[in-house]
This record gives structure tokens, C-alpha cells and sequence, in this order.
């Protein structure tokens, strides 16, 4: 049997997978149709029963997500989902936008239906003009259809989408943050409680999904819990997309049940690049602690992962090889949380910033070992003590990175700078090898 | 806050660092924690603002019902709960390293220039990096630099480098003042405070931003790098700005007041204050100040005299003499009585007036029936049901009275009503429904009516209020403008009142005062107002007049020519050389507020009692001055002090006999103006030319510009849009303002009453009513 479990992906490498056309002639939209025509409760408890778990990172089940709204307040809901995908490594939403927006749509269409909204959001990410004109164009074919807009496919459900455009920042990933931008402020997290499930969007009870895990939901209503709980692990169930950048020989997304190992991913990538060995990976975008070649055999799972001492996160496994040099790797990650900190809260903007100047120095080989355990301690306190999570994703490469590579660490300062070339890590060092 | 009591509150207790402490829920754990005297430290948590959680200095460990979070959390977010168990800094490990950690980052992007800042000494960044901070920083990178300071209003200078980004202050711009003209900019480490572009912090309310700021990142321009906090002298005190009534802090080095605070009062004014409360005292040190007594020679000039001859000449002028008494709106309630009790006994007469402005009979027959009454609160304003202004800007009037409501209005949408003529930008900011008259208006018992000094302006206003009041039920409250115009009132500054709201034309309380003040007789007709003493002084009717601090502008623009005439005795105590000592016979300089001590009522009728602040001042109170003027009279009054002041009120106590009647005046219809012409309407704006700002000039940058306000269909009319410079004349004069197309009444235009170019009074002959020209300049 075949280790991956293509769904959402299935027809990425059809010409026409983005238009509805392409869409519908595998069935597309029958799901929404046949959700239109159960209890709206029915749909929510069949999302909770399915045990799918938030894609974005946290795992959250989506179906107790949607199950928080409270029902019958007289308030609008709203669905948000969050396509801001910024983590560095994370490249899943933006291919599956890009090949296949009409699954989301569809997937839009069932959630704000459970949890009676009549307004939808895509806060996107701005940069990637292309995937933001294909979901455009997507969401317009959509109301063309019928779709979209007042009564959907004739079962007299009412939804507006509404597709965002954010302004580049890593901080409005962040579901409150995310709510604020949307609403035009600038993206901050904001104090919970309340939760969106009460008070989110303009204050109204809210549902924050990330396209993935919304994406999904469509497959779960069309061919069931069973055929969805076949996939996965005990606790994390279903199918998800892995995307495999960096060192690898085929990088690129490749979607598996839940539990699949990063030995079986690379086997299906075509391995780390020619004649280089694995270092160090991410498992789940920079935000996670670091696994080494020791982590191989790791069940990709939220359990699995997270019982080795990282997290799932975004699945997204950035593969390093042995030219890499780690604390250069840290120093590029580091810069970018500097870079993003919100400024809000005090051990993430004053922290990144102090973090960025200790690590370009040690890796210009300035100070001593007892640098490090500085470091270690400073970042220890920043993590953990921060208002929203950015701090403690920007504390994990670090801490995990010195708890694997030391003397890596070590021996820059004992070399009075980095043993490594750097030219060596390129992608482009190899053309021409074979 | 949390001084309300009410016993319906569910209880919780928790355990902080092995100690039971009990709380209403809903309180913080960093509050509940200052309960037991556990001080955890802060910047962004501020008892009067929305939980923010942004600094995380105030990280604990806490567990509830034996479930612990695994991180340490900011006390300063998290309501208290049953079962829930709190270690601080003083018996976690994990706290005490977090928080040591969260002030050695806010440390490593301050500049660490205490010696040369001006919160050194005071600063609760300096302190509890002291408390709960590490010995050294380990920091050896480079620090963050801005510009410094940079101006955000002519009042308010920011340094960035020091500030540590805990959004106090923009929080209080938006959540206390609805002023949100500040706000976070840029993001990570180079966040920063900032305005919009071109548009500066222009907020009444923006010193209190400079007190609240835990550390030296914004200074008030007037007070930057005048002095260390420890070599001030602090004296508690209060505003005489206005009648709202704020606790204060004078500090004083040298004899010189160099910095007022907001000072706490729960009851009145919060923590809060006015940027004129707080930024205008220099009047105190100014060159105009009169510091000896004067006379007028034979060559009409005034020449300095001792006391001795200058209370002299002041005896033999009124001695046997038709006097009246004019107190101004400014005096304490010690200095109008003295006032009240020498016209009483000294002069013989009821002629006195505190009202130095516009006011009318009907005002006078209002403030003796009901006004000296009042019991209304700022409580009653916390729960009124609906708010209803009448004549009455209080953004403009009585600042703290706006923040309370705003207050309200923000927590539960409070409604408010306003009979005006236009949508202020206060009344916009209350949401408030602007009526033109009182008629059709319901109201409950529990709605408060708030009626300021410019109904006397409008005939049939008073008479308005007093009847919806008797006819709903609904508390009344009079706003004076003034700080002592209550005082007064209560004193028996006015010709139809004796102390303690006491009827002139109740022949008890006549008695009453007759016997405190253990005299035979007090005279029984009712006394003239302002403007009947001043034209009484024309015909001789009255010839010697005694002014306190009056500026004759405020009431017309005749009322120093009625003065002018040489028979008339005049007798200033003033503070400052003015338009009155420039014509008065005899000169008595008196102590200004911060010199003196003594006490205001604010609207409520609440005493605001204040300290002499500048102790080595030399100047004396009105009241010891008319005491001594009395006696060199023979006509003793006995009032050596403002403490004996205080004894004879508190003896005389409140009047509990009937009342005077309300007034019963019908309401004039205003006349309907050609398309040329419109009704004037005017009130002062909180930052103007008043003369208790006079050399203000950073406070004066913040004044809201001067503008006329016209409806849309005006402006069409002159052919001129927002901006352009249009004419209002009168016979008497012009001015010439940029307009404003604003919500008014399509026969009315707008006009501030006393700012730059803007002085109605002077420049046209009126203030409001009247009928003025309007055309394109």
C-alpha cells in the first residue's frame, strides 16, 4: 500500500485543478450540497466525531472549535480562516491555494453553515499575488455557481465571502492579531479572554481555522468518519500535507496520513541531497525545536512529535545537510522573529532584539563558552513569558539547536569565527555534481 | 472602583504566598495581592485602564485547584478564582527569575540616564529595577536610539529611548479622554509612540498621560529639567480652575511653584485632571502680580503704601457710603463669606454679587431655591439612567464632569442629551442627542439634569429646569464654571441669600445669622445683582464699590465705564494689576490660591480644602484683609483666619427652612434672523485667553484652533467652505475667523467666547442672543 494519501492534492497535476470545472468533474461542491441538507448540529458533530485536529500548529480539535459558538444568541458568527501562512518552512496553504482554492471554498461553505455564519474571511497573505488572483478567481466562480452568495445551491443557506489581503506580517498569523488586522487595526494579539469562540471578530463569536484544516472538511463529509479515522494515528487522525524543503532532492508537498516518519518522506522525495547526509530538520516549521538524524523514525503526529521533545507544528520539514552550518541557520531564524516581534510585549521585542546581536556574535566566533550558557539563560527567559507564542517559537531553534550542536557552537568561538562555508550549503553548490 | 461597596458582590478567596485574601470577584490577582501589601511590580497595569498584559513584569506562578499553569502568568490579566493558589517574586523561584529576567530586557534599550531625568527620583522603572531586578545587566550589545525628545504637542515631549512600550498612556487617550491621538507605531524593538501626521496630541486631558508614564518618556514641556523631584515640596491642594472639584499636588522648590499633579480622589476626580488644572499656575509669579498695597495720589496715579495707610484710606472711602460688593467667581468659600458677612455688617447692605458674568434675576431666584440645595453627586452620575446638559459644555466647563460621563458612556452607554446649539466635539465624543429646548423631555428619577451658568443667558431657562425637575423627579445639579462660585453661593455672596442657602427675605433666617454674628439687625432688602450694582454706580444710587478678582469683560463690555465715573469709591483686591486696579482708588493685594489655605465646594457642594502650598509667601487671604478693613471700620467682622471662617460656617450649618420660590419666567421666543444675519452663541473653551493661563505658552499650544461654526447651508449661502475667513460684526465691532461647517442650528453660528481674535464680549458687545452679521471676509 502506498504511503501517501492524496486527497486534497489528488488532482494538483491536472491543467485545469484550479477552475471550477476542474473542481466539479471529481466531485467537487457535492459535499457542501449534502452538509446543506443536514442539521447544521449534525455537521459540527460529525467534524468532532471525525477527530480532525487544527492544521495550523496547535491541533486544536476543529470540531470543538466550531462546537464553542454558543447557538441561538441572536449575534452574527463569522468564519475566519487564516491563509497568512509566514513561518519560514511552511509551504503547504499557498500550493493548495494555488492548485486547489476551490476545496476551501467548499470547506467554507459547510463550517459557516455548522456555526450559522452568513460571513466568511480569508485573511491571505499579500505577498504571494499569484495564489491571492487564483482565490479571487476562485471565490468568483464561485458566486457564478451559485455557490456563494444567497441561497447556496438552492437549500436556502446565505454566505458572503470576503477575501483579505494582508500586509506582510508574521505576527497577524496569529488568530487575535489576525482579528484585529482584519478589522483594520494594526495586527496585535489581543488579551483572552475572550476568546474568539465569544467575542472575535467585531466582537462577535468567531471561528479561526487554517485553510488546511477547513480544506479537509469537505472530504470528511463526502466520504465519511470511517474512511477519514483509516487514516492517522490513534490521536491524530486523517490524512495532511508534509512540505519538504531545503537539502532534499524533490522538495515539495506531499500528503500522508497523520504518523507517517521523516525516513518514509524522504524515501518518497528521493532523499537529501546527492552525496550529503542529514544534519538537523524542522518538523514543523522554525518555530520547533530541531530533530536530528536520531528523530528519523519519529511518528509525524501530534504525539509522536511532541513526545520527542518538539512539535508538529505546520508539518513543514526543512532538511538540513551536513554543509549547514546550525548556528548560521539559528542567527537567519533569529533575525526573522526580531524582525517580526509585534513589539507588544517585553521579552519578545526586547528579548529577539538582544538574542540577534549574542548569536551574530558567536558566530563570528566573539566570546566564550560561557556565552552560551548566557544565552541559553536569556532565552529561557524569554520563552514562556511572553503574551502570545512568536517568543516562544523564536526561543525553540535556539534551545534545541545548542542542546544538539554545542561544540558546534563551541568550536566557532574556538576558530575565532565559522568553520563552515557557506557556499557549500547553497542549493546552487552542487549544480553540475550530479 | 473598587471603593464602591455593595454587598450583592460574590466573594472569593484565594491564597497569596500562603496568606488567605478575600475579593470581589472579578478582581485582579495583582490587586488582590496589594490587599495583603504584596507588591508585585508593574508598568503597564494601571488600576483606572483596561488590562493590557504587556510588560509582563508582574509574572506569577499560580495553580488553581491543584492544576498549575505551566508558565508564570501576568497577575495584572487574571481575575482571581475559587481554589486558586498564587506564589509571587516573594516565595517562587520561577517568578522571581521571570521577573528578574522581564527588567533586565526592559533595562537593555533604556538609556539609563536617571541623573539627568526628570522621573529620577520618582520613577517606578528606576525603583523597581531597585526591588526586583538583578544587581548587573548582562547586556554588552548596542542600544536602540532615537531623537530626543520629540514634540508630540507643545506640552508633551517624548523621549522614545526611554520608553518601555507599556501603553498606559495611549490607553488613557482612548479608554479615559476619547482623545485617541496617540498611538503605537512600527512594530519589534523599534515600536515606538507616535501621532498622525500633522496632527498633534491635542487632547485637554494629555498631562495626565506625563503622570501615569511609569517611566521619563513623556515630560511636560513646562517642567522638563526644572527640578529633582526630591528637592520639591509637595502639598496636597486643590484646583481653582474650575468647578469640578480635583484633588491636586502643589510642588514647590524655593518659594516657586514648579509642577502641579492630579491628586487621588475616588469620589471626584479619580486620578485624573485637566491640562489647565495642571499646566496653568505661572499667573502666581507674574510680573503683574501686586505686591503692596496702593493708593491713588492727587496726581492719579497709584503709589505704593504701607498697610497701615492704605486700610485707612479703604475705611474712610466706604465708611458711611452706598457700597456694593462684587467677589468674582474665584474665591474660596472662607473668602466669600468674609465678603458676604462685611457687606452685611461693615457695609450695611445686600449688595453683593459672586456672578462677575452674564446672569439674569431668574438665575439668582433659581440658585436660592433650588441650586444652594443640590445634593447631586458624581455617583448619581455613575448610575443616571440619562444625562440631559443644559447650557453646559463639559469638556469646555468642567472637564472632570466630562470624564465621568465619558466614563459611562464607554462602560454602558449612558445616554446623554444636550440642549445646545450645536454638536461640540465633547458632545460628540458623549454620543450625546443635542435638543434646543427642554420641551417634550421625559425623565425618571434617577436622570440627572446638569444646567451650567449660561442658562442665565437664554430667559426661561432656569425656569425649565426647575419645573422638569419637579415635574420628573430627576436630580438637578448647577455647574458653575468657576471653582468658587458654589462656595459662594453657600457663603451668601449673592443679594438674595445669606449664609447657608439662608432666604434675605426670611425673617428666621435672619435671625439665624443675626445671632451667629451677634449683631441686632442685618438689612432686609434684597441686594442688586452685578449688573444693577454697576448701573447703580452710574447714578450715584451707589457710590463706592468693593471688586474682588472681576475682570469687567466677563460681564459687558460697559461695565468698567460704569465704574469710571469719579465719585464711585472703588476698592480692588486683586492678585494682579488688571482693568479694575488700573481704575481703583485704594489697591489690596491678597494671597492667590497656592499662598493661602482654605477650601472651594465643587458642583456637588463637596469642600475641597487645600494647604497653603507656598509657605514663605508674605501676601494675605481676602478674608484676613476685609477682616482687618472691618475693624479699621469699626465695624468688627472677626475673622482672623479661614479657620475661623470654617468654625462659623460649621456653626451656622445648612438652612432648613422653607425655601425660596422657584422662578417662574416664560421663555422668550429668539427673532428669526435673515439669511445675512444669525443668532450669536458662544462659551468659553477650556484653553483660551482666561487670565489664569496668561504666560501659559505650552499650554496654549494645545487650545483648539479658533474657528466660527456655521451650518452647511450658510456656507453655501456666503459661498464659502471649511477654512475661509468670514466676518461677524455687530454695532459695536468685528471678528474675522476661518469657518467651520458644523452641525448647527441653521440661524446660529458659533463662536469661541474668549480665545485669540476671538473675544465677544469686547470685540461685538455680546456673548450670546444676539443678532450679528455675517459675511465672506
Amino acid at each position: 500500500m502506498s504511503k501517501i494519501s492524496p486527497v486534497l492534492s489528488a488532482h494538483w497535476d491536472e491543467a485545469d485543478s484550479f477552475t471550477i470545472e476542474g473542481y466539479k468533474r471529481h466531485g467537487g461542491y457535492n459535499a457542501a450540497l449534502k452538509a446543506l441538507a443536514m442539521e447544521p448540529d449534525a455537521v459540527i458533530a460529525q467534524i468532532k466525531d471525525s477527530g480532525l485536529r487544527g492544521r495550523g500548529g496547535a491541533g486544536f480539535p476543529t470540531g470543538m472549535k466550531w462546537s464553542f459558538i454558543p447557538q441561538g444568541d441572536g449575534k452574527e458568527h463569522y468564519l475566519v480562516v487564516n491563509a497568512d501562512e509566514s513561518e519560514p518552512g511552511t509551504c503547504k496553504d499557498m500550493p493548495l491555494l494555488m492548485a486547489n482554492p476551490h476545496v476551501l471554498i467548499e470547506g467554507m461553505i459547510i463550517a459557516s453553515y455548522a456555526i450559522r455564519a452568513n460571513y466568511a474571511f480569508i485573511y491571505i497573505r499579500g505577498e504571494v499575488v499569484h495564489v491571492v488572483r487564483r482565490v479571487q478567481e476562485a471565490i468568483a466562480e464561485a458566486y457564478k455557481a451559485g455557490m456563494l452568495g444567497k441561497n447556496i445551491g438552492g437549500k436556502g443557506f446565505d454566505l458572503e465571502l470576503v477575501l483579505h489581503i494582508g500586509a506582510g506580517a508574521y505576527i497577524c498569523g496569529e488568530e487575535t492579531a489576525l482579528l484585529d488586522s482584519l478589522e483594520g487595526f494594526r495586527g496585535q494579539p489581543r488579551l483572552r479572554p475572550p476568546f474568539p469562540a465569544i467575542a472575535g471578530l467585531y466582537a462577535r463569536p468567531t471561528v479561526v481555522n487554517n485553510v488546511e484544516s477547513i480544506a479537509s472538511v469537505p472530504a470528511i463529509i463526502d466520504r465519511g468518519n470511517d474512511w477519514f479515522q483509516g487514516m492517522g494515528t490513534e490521536k491524530s487522525k486523517g490524512f495532511t500535507l508534509y512540505s519538504l524543503s531545503g537539502h532534499v532532492t524533490n522538495p515539495g508537498q506531499i500528503e500522508a496520513p497523520l504518523g507517517i516518519t521523516l525516513r518514509e518522506l524522504l524515501e518518497l522525495a528521493g532523499g537529501v541531497r546527492v552525496g550529503h547526509s542529514l544534519k538537523f530538520w524542522t518538523p514543523g516549521g522554525s518555530s520547533t525545536p530541531l530533530f536530528t538524524a536520531e528523530h528519523l523514525d519519529v511518528p509525524l503526529d501530534y504525539e509522536g512529535v511532541a513526545a520527542a521533545g518538539s512539535m508538529l507544528g505546520t508539518k513543514a520539514l526543512q532538511i538540513f545537510d551536513e554543509t549547514t552550518c546550525v548556528v548560521r541557520a539559528v542567527l537567519r531564524w533569529t533575525e526573522f522573529y526580531k524582525h517580526e516581534s509585534c513589539g507588544k510585549c517585553t521579552p519578545c521585542r526586547e528579548g529577539t532584539w538582544w538574542l540577534v546581536q549574542m548569536i551574530r556574535d558567536l558566530e563570528a566566533g566573539k566570546g566564550t563558552p560561557a556565552d552560551l550558557d548566557k544565552l541559553i539563560d536569556i532565552t529561557n527567559n524569554i520563552a514562556g513569558r511572553s503574551f502570545c507564542a512568536l517568543a516562544d517559537g523564536a526561543a525553540s531553534p535556539i534551545i534545541s539547536s545548542i542542546k544538539y550542536f554545542r561544540a558546534e557552537y563551541e568550536a566557532h568561538l574556538t576558530n575565532g569565527g565559522c568553520p563552515f562555508d557557506p557556499a557549500k550549503s547553497t542549493l546552487f553548490a552542487t549544480v553540475g555534481q550530479a | 472602583m473598587s471603593t464602591e461597596i455593595t454587598t450583592d458582590v460574590e466573594m472569593i478567596t484565594v491564597v497569596i504566598d500562603g496568606f488567605d485574601v478575600t475579593v470581589p470577584k472579578g478582581t485582579l490577582v495583582i490587586r488582590a495581592a496589594e490587599k495583603l501589601g504584596i507588591q508585585i511590580p508593574r508598568f503597564c497595569d494601571h488600576p483606572l485602564l483596561s488590562p493590557a498584559g504587556a510588560c509582563r513584569q508582574c509574572l506569577v506562578d499560580i495553580e488553581i485547584n491543584g492544576r498549575a499553569f505551566p508558565k508564570p502568568q501576568a497577575s495584572c490579566t487574571i481575575p482571581v478564582e475559587n481554589g486558586m493558589i498564587v506564589k509571587t517574586q516573594l516565595t517562587s523561584e520561577v517568578a522571581d527569575k521571570a521577573q528578574k529576567g522581564i527588567m533586565e530586557l526592559l533595562l537593555i534599550n533604556h538609556p539609563l540616564d536617571c541623573p539627568v531625568c526628570d522621573k529620577g527620583g520618582e520613577c517606578p522603572l528606576q525603583n523597581q529595577a531597585m526591588s526586583n531586578g538583578r544587581e548587573v545587566s548582562r547586556y554588552e550589545g548596542v542600544k536602540r536610539t532615537y531623537e530626543k525628545p520629540t514634540a508630540i504637542s507643545s506640552q508633551v515631549l517624548l523621549d522614545r529611548e526611554r520608553c518601555v512600550l507599556c501603553a498606559r498612556c495611549t490607553r488613557f487617550s482612548e479608554e479615559i479622554a476619547g482623545d485617541p491621538f496617540i498611538t503605537l507605531n512600527e512594530r519589534g524593538a523599534l515600536q515606538q509612540v507616535g501621532i498622525y501626521e500633522k496632527d498633534p496630541f491635542r487632547s485637554y486631558f494629555s498631562g495626565n498621560t506625563v503622570q501615569i508614564c511609569p517611566v521619563g518618556a513623556l515630560t511636560g514641556a513646562s517642567y522638563r529639567f526644572r527640578s529633582r523631584p526630591f528637592d520639591l515640596v509637595s502639598t496636597p491642594s486643590a484646583c481653582e480652575h474650575c468647578a469640578s472639584g480635583c484633588a491636586m499636588r502643589t510642588d514647590v522648590r524655593r518659594g516657586k511653584t514648579l509642577r502641579r499633579l492630579a491628586g487621588e480622589d475616588a469620589e471626584v476626580n479619580e486620578e485624573w485632571n485637566c491640562d489647565k488644572g495642571r499646566w496653568a499656575f505661572k499667573y502666581i509669579s507674574s510680573k503683574e502680580r501686586v505686591t503692596t498695597p496702593m493708593v491713588r495720589g492727587a496726581d492719579g496715579e497709584l503709589h505704593e503704601a504701607s498697610w497701615p495707610e492704605a486700610l485707612a484710606r479703604a475705611a474712610a472711602g466706604l465708611k458711611g457710603k452706598r457700597a456694593g460688593v462684587l467677589v468674582g467667581g474665584r474665591s474660596t468659600i472662607e473668602d466669600s463669606y468674609a465678603y458676604a458677612k462685611f457687606a452685611r455688617i461693615a457695609l450695611n447692605t445686600n449688595d453683593i454679587d459672586f456672578r462677575a458674568r452674564l446672569h439674569s434675576d431668574e438665575e439668582a431666584a433659581f440658585l436660592a431655591s433650588i441650586a444652594a440645595q443640590i445634593t447631586t453627586t458624581y455617583r448619581d452620575l455613575d448610575k443616571a439612567d440619562h444625562v440631559v446638559l443644559v447650557d453646559f459644555e463639559p469638556e469646555d466647563e468642567s472637564p472632570i464632569v466630562f470624564l465621568r460621563l465619558y466614563k459611562q458612556v464607554r462602560k454602558r452607554g449612558l445616554k446623554v442629551s444636550t440642549v445646545a446649539p450645536l454638536a461640540s466635539r465633547g458632545s460628540q465624543k458623549l454620543g450625546a442627542t443635542v435638543l434646543s429646548s427642554l420641551t417634550g423631555l421625559t425623565l425618571t428619577e434617577k436622570s440627572v439634569i446638569l444646567v451650567g451658568e449660561r442658562a442665565a443667558e437664554t430667559i426661561g431657562r432656569f425656569t425649565a429646569v426647575a419645573s422638569l425637575a419637579s415635574s420628573s423627579g430627576a436630580k438637578v445639579a448647577w455647574i458653575p464654571r468657576r471653582a468658587g462660585e458654589f462656595g459662594a453661593l453657600v457663603a451668601g455672596a449673592l443679594g438674595n441669600l445669606l449664609p447657608g442657602g439662608r432666604p434675605v427675605s426670611d425673617a428666621a433666617a435672619r435671625v439665624d445669622i443675626q445671632t451667629a454674628w451677634g449683631v441686632d439687625a442685618l438689612p432686609v432688602k434684597e441686594g442688586k445683582a452685578t449688573w444693577e450694582i454697576l448701573e447703580a454706580a452710574t447714578d450715584g444710587r451707589i457710590n463706592a464699590v468693593v471688586v474682588g478678582g472681576v475682570d469687567p469683560l466677563d460681564i459687558s463690555a460697559e461695565a468698567l465705564g460704569q465704574l469710571l465715573d469719579t465719585s464711585t469709591f472703588v476698592l480692588s483686591l486683586e492678585i494682579a494689576h488688571s482693568a479694575i486696579t488700573a481704575i481703583a482708588d485704594v489697591v489690596l493685594p491678597v494671597a492667590a490660591v497656592s499662598e493661602k489655605s482654605g477650601s472651594f465646594l465643587n458642583w456637588e457642594g463637596r469642600p475641597r480644602f487645600f494647604e497653603k502650598a507656598i509657605t514663605d509667601s508674605l501676601t494675605r487671604s481676602d478674608t484676613r484683609i476685609l477682616s482687618a478693613l472691618a475693624d479699621e471700620m469699626g465695624s468688627p467682622i472677626n475673622l482672623p483666619s479661614a479657620k475661623a471662617v470654617a468654625r462659623e460656617l460649621q456653626a451656622i450649618g445648612k438652612w432648613d427652612g422653607a425655601r425660596a420660590s422657584a422662578p417662574v419666567v416664560a421663555p422668550l421666543s429668539l427673532p428669526t434672523p435673515d439669511g445675512d444675519h444669525a443668532i450669536l452663541n458662544s462659551w468659553r473653551e477650556l484653553l483660551d485667553l482666561g487670565t489664569l493661563q496668561a504666560g501659559e505658552e505650552n499650554l496654549a499650544g494645545t487650545a483648539r484652533p479658533v474657528e466660527a461654526v456655521i451650518s452647511a447651508a450658510r456656507a453655501a449661502r456666503l459661498g464659502v467652505t471649511t477654512g475661509d475667513a468670514i466676518t461677524i460684526s455687530t454695532g459695536r465691532g468685528s471678528i474675522t475667523l476661518p469657518a467651520r461647517i458644523g452641525e448647527i442650528e441653521e440661524s446660529a453660528i458659533w463662536l469661541p467666547r474668549n480665545s485669540a481674535g476671538s473675544q465677544c464680549i469686547a470685540n461685538l458687545g455680546a456673548a450670546s442672543g444676539l443678532v450679528v452679521k455675517v459675511a465672506k471676509a
